[in-house]
């Protein structure tokens, strides 16, 4: 079905701010897929030298990074009142 | 320490108080306070079903034998959720936009409310839900036993029976009664919410105080532990990169796929807004449960006997420390665990089992009979979802029964994972791609649980349970390419790894294949484009025309099934909504859309599909249907544009209007200056005529004075008659009535001629030229054009107001032709005059001065007009200027000169 709204090219400072934020939600998947493919190279670089305390506290600090960013994204992205409004050019 | 005994009372004491919870919440939502049970916190806590009795205990015990591996089962659903914006928000809206009630129903929904899909997926989610099931009724008896045997009794096996059987009948008990009380699955279950809630702190708090008694406790401090990690005998990290990748992604899929994990996250979401918290405080949640794992572990094989089960970690090692208090702290937090995932699975399922399987087939049985009109669908409802959940939970049981509750169950969680995800392919291609069809969906789904029962499954029961060594290790029949555990030839991969890949990379390619060559059915692509653009259009377009149906009949099947009181305020809503009196409404295509999303809510997509399409005569949408309705669309669309085109021309007309009545205006104002000026023009001279005449003819002067008045009366005569001249000229221009007399010759005698004729020879105006520029032959009338540039310059001499007055002529060239500029040095025009000056009768400067009527300028545009050519003011300049753009040059015209 033809969508008959038509769209906005350019919005006003602070649209564009939100719909960056938002773009960063999109991306913070991504980061913490690339940061926990880390590990894969441990056991190639270092067949016989065991990663130890330091392989845990990685894993667990990437994972608390993903979730303060989530957090605060989250958090930005919310002050938006007409979140959905906007959802017809988000994709 | 604690007895036994003791440890019952607590268990049933923590029932009971579970028990009084649901009632007050379902109390509460009853009476309509149910703000606080619908905040973002609830719904995060109650995500947490997805840590089962499995992670609870289990994960200790993964992380003694695998290390870091165990963490891949909460990374995965950690990425799913901080990237919300991606599938969950997509999915959590099409739930609540079609009403659905199951992962089954989602399937089923997005391809044409098919009913066998639904059927599929129901059947994957008991097979692989049913050991996951008994995984937790296993381990719930485990940790009874664990303080059994402190003591001092051993249990044996009937003892491990009696207590699954038990535990299973209580959380049937539970889930009947408040999972299966109300049928409309999207009003959620604010009961069984907050006990999961409730459940979810628990466990939370259970884990976290056993991690720090063993941190601080045990250890003596964080810096402590890190360094009793690195001497442990534990390989925090294993060689096999593949694990981990797999068990990522696989942790994520089935947090989407898992029929529990669907229920909390999509059916019992009361709001989309509760994500925005839910995607960085679920991750936060399944963090803090796993931030301790690896330290009980470690302690635990520290301190344990060797050859203890690294599974019972949790609850074993505050026991030997002599701490009973934290130990049943702890096996609440087990008990909370297996009981909460349960509950959640046993509701899931139920719904799933009664709306595909149950009701579909009661249907087909009493289609002649006019089911949806006799007999109460309601309680027939209610109990095929009670005996559903009653089905699963013996089915739970019985596996548990027949596996024997040892190790073979404990591998079973990772296969059960894999088993669930079969459904991923489907609900990713229904959301995101519109040519994804049923065909190629069931293909999909039957492929993905052909492969891995085949590779996972059967053999999990061990070698020779259903798949024997020989068939393990040489395949069906010999065929060596379809050995379970290196099909096509591929050995040597982990067996999990192994059943994920193939599993999921046939089941993806059978659905793509069968999606590009099947055609789907009109239904389908309805629903697969409200899926797809699900955030575009929330109104959907009708997918019932012309109903041959009565409200009275609808209203009767709808009582039936959502109740008298709901089913009449909906009609009456609809009616009000219509402006008509009573409880029923017109039944319009957009009414029963309505009312089949409604009876969704409760029964699935599909069998709420199949009642109004008995009731209606199944005159459902068709091909033509939809392209009328995009025709439609299209009409309007095309409508509104033209509307708006429209509405632009008539602004743009009525500013043209505008501003031509501006000009009239002023036009008129100065017409009747002029009258009374040319009054004034004509009276003076005429004046001065009649009285020197009547000097005259009283005839008492000299011969001298004689000749002096009558050169005064002819000088008169001779400016009226110019007056009268220039009259006259200007109408015959503008009359088209001029005839032109075409000419040859240069510009420059054109100018010079011109020159002369102005009346320079006072020598007050100094003129400036180019000749070089001026060498243009024209060919045009030649006296009217010089009588445009006499009129120029001697307008330039009247009215150039410097002390030195100069007059600067110049020939320009530009893509248009040649044009000749009369620049002045003076004070030029002002800007609201400049339009004016070309009209008849204007005159900017002081008119006496002059001694013209202001016809000058009028008669000049009408020659250029009626030449080809034309003359303006140009803007910009010192002075006054005019270009005059003369008239093209004709191209034979110009061949003749060369």
């Amino acid at each position: 079905m033809s969508r008959q709204t038509t769209k906005t090219v350019f919005l006003e400072k602070a649209g564009y701010r939100k719909r960056r934020l938002r773009d960063a939600a999109k991306l913070v998947p991504f980061l913490g897929i690339v940061l926990l493919a880390i590990p894969l190279a441990w056991s190639g670089a270092a067949p016989h030298e065991s990663i130890g305390s330091s392989g845990l506290l990685y894993v667990f600090g990437v994972w608390l990074l993903l979730i303060v960013l989530a957090a605060m994204l989250s958090i930005w992205v919310r002050s938006d009142p007409d979140i959905d409004g906007q959802d017809r050019d988000a994709k | 320490m604690m007895s036994f005994n003791a440890l019952i009372v607590v268990a049933l004491g923590y029932v009971v108080f579970l028990f009084g919870i649901a009632f007050f919440a379902e109390r509460r939502a009853a009476r309509g306070h149910s703000n606080w049970l619908s905040s973002p916190w609830i719904y995060t806590l109650s995500l947490s079903i997805y840590c089962t009795a499995w992670t609870f205990y289990g994960a200790v015990g993964y992380a003694a034998r695998s290390g870091l591996e165990f963490v891949t089962i909460y990374l995965g659903p950690t990425l799913v959720m901080v990237g919300w914006w991606w599938v969950v928000r997509r999915l959590v809206r099409i739930g609540r936009a079609q009403r659905i009630t199951s992962i089954a129903d989602l399937v089923s929904s997005r391809f044409g409310k098919s009913t066998q899909l639904g059927m599929i997926v129901t059947v994957i989610s008991v097979i692989a839900g049913t050991p996951y099931i008994a995984l937790q009724l296993q381990s719930v008896t485990l940790s009874f036993a664990v303080f059994a045997q402190i003591e001092g009794v051993s249990w044996d096996q009937p003892d491990f029976n009696v207590t699954a059987m038990w535990v299973a009948i209580g959380l049937a008990v539970f889930t009947v009664i408040f999972g299966t009380r109300n049928l409309d699955a999207n009003e959620r279950h604010h009961g069984v919410v907050i006990a999961i809630a409730v459940e979810a702190i628990v466990k939370l708090f259970a884990l976290v105080a056993v991690g720090v008694f063993v941190v601080w406790g045990i250890a003596g401090g964080p810096g402590e532990m890190l360094t009793r990690i690195d001497n442990s005998d534990i390989e925090l990290w294993n060689n096999d990169s593949g694990r981990w990748i797999s068990l990522i992604f696989l942790s994520g899929a089935a947090f989407l796929c898992l029929p529990r994990m669907f229920q909390v996250l999509v059916v019992e979401n009361a709001d989309e807004r509760h994500l925005h918290v839910a995607s960085w405080a679920f991750p936060l949640y399944l963090f803090m449960m796993s931030l301790f794992v690896m330290p009980i572990a470690v302690i635990g094989l520290d301190l344990m006997p060797q050859g203890s089960n690294p599974d019972l970690f949790v609850v074993t090692v505050p026991l030997s420390q002599g701490q009973g208090g934290l130990a049943v702290l702890s096996f609440l937090g087990g008990f909370s665990s297996a009981t909460s995932m349960v509950i959640v699975a046993t509701i899931a399922l139920a719904t799933m089992v009664s709306n595909h399987i149950v009701v579909p087939v009661w249907l087909s049985f009493q289609a002649n009979q006019h089911a949806v009109m006799s007999g109460d669908v309601r309680n027939v409802i209610l109990l095929s979802r009670r005996l559903s959940v009653a089905g699963i939970m013996v089915l739970g049981f019985l596996y548990y029964r027949i596996s024997g509750g040892g190790t073979a169950l404990a591998a079973i969680g990772l296969i059960s994972f894999t088993g669930a995800v079969q459904i991923l392919p489907a609900m990713i291609a229904g959301m995101f791609w519109r040519g994804a069809t049923g065909v190629g969906a069931a293909a999909g789904l039957l492929t993905g649980l052909a492969i891995w029962m085949w590779t996972l499954f059967l053999p999990s029961f061990g070698v020779d349970a259903v798949i024997s060594q020989f068939v393990l290790e040489n395949g069906p029949l010999g065929l060596s390419w379809l050995r379970p555990q290196a099909l096509f030839g591929v050995a040597g991969l982990d067996p999990l790894v192994h059943g994920i890949m193939w599993s999921m990379l046939l089941n993806a390619t059978m659905l793509i294949i069968c999606s590009l060559v099947t055609f789907p059915a009109p239904l389908e692509r309805l629903q697969g484009a409200q899926f797809v653009n699900v955030f575009e259009h929330s109104s959907a377009a009708p997918a019932w025309t012309g109903a041959a149906t009565g409200a009275e009949d609808l209203l009767i099947m709808s009582q039936r099934i959502l109740g008298s009181t709901e089913a009449q305020a909906l009609f009456e809503q609809e009616a009000v909504r219509q402006g008509k009196v009573g409880y029923l409404p017109e039944v319009t295509p957009d009414f029963i859309e309505r009312l089949e999303r409604e009876l969704a809510g409760s029964v699935g997509a599909a069998t709420a599909h199949a009642m109004i399409g008995q009731l209606i005569g199944g005159s459902s949408v068709s091909v033509e249907d939809l392209i009328a309705v995009a025709d439609e669309a299209a009409q309007i669309l095309e409508y509104s544009n033209r509307l708006e085109a429209k509405s632009k021309e008539q602004e743009q007309t009525a500013r043209a209007l505008r501003a031509a009545n501006d000009k009239l205006t002023a036009l008129s104002i100065q017409k009747d200056a002029f009258l009374s000026q040319i009054s004034h023009e004509l009276r003076t001279p005429m004046t001065s005529i009649r009285s020197f005449s009547d000097i005259l003819r009283d005839g008492e002067m000299g011969e001298e004075g004689h000749e002096r008045y009558a050169g005064i009366i002819h000088d008169e005569a001779v400016r009226l008659t110019r007056l009268l001249d220039d009259l006259l000229d200007l109408s015959v221009l503008e009359n088209g009535q001029v005839v032109l007399h075409e000419q040859t010759g240069q510009l420059s005698d054109l100018l010079d001629r011109a020159m002369r004729a102005a009346g320079l020879h006072d020598g007050v105006l100094k003129v400036s030229r180019e000749r070089v520029d001026e060498d243009i032959t024209l060919t045009a009338d030649l006296d009217r054009l010089a009588q445009v540039f006499i009129n120029l310059i001697s307008n330039a001499r009247k009215y150039c107001d410097a002390a030195e007055p100069h007059l600067r002529i110049s020939v320009v060239k530009d893509k248009h032709g040649y044009a000749v500029d009369f620049v002045d040095n003076g004070s030029g025009i002002a800007p609201e005059n400049q339009d004016l000056i070309f009209e008849k009768f204007s005159r900017v400067a002081d008119g006496s001065k002059a001694g013209g009527a202001g016809l000058g300028l009028a008669i000049c545009r009408e020659i250029m007009h009626r030449l080809g050519g034309e003359v303006v003011y140009l803007q910009g300049q010192d002075g006054a200027a005019f270009r005059v753009r003369l008239p093209k040059v004709k191209k034979t015209a110009a061949l003749e000169q060369t």
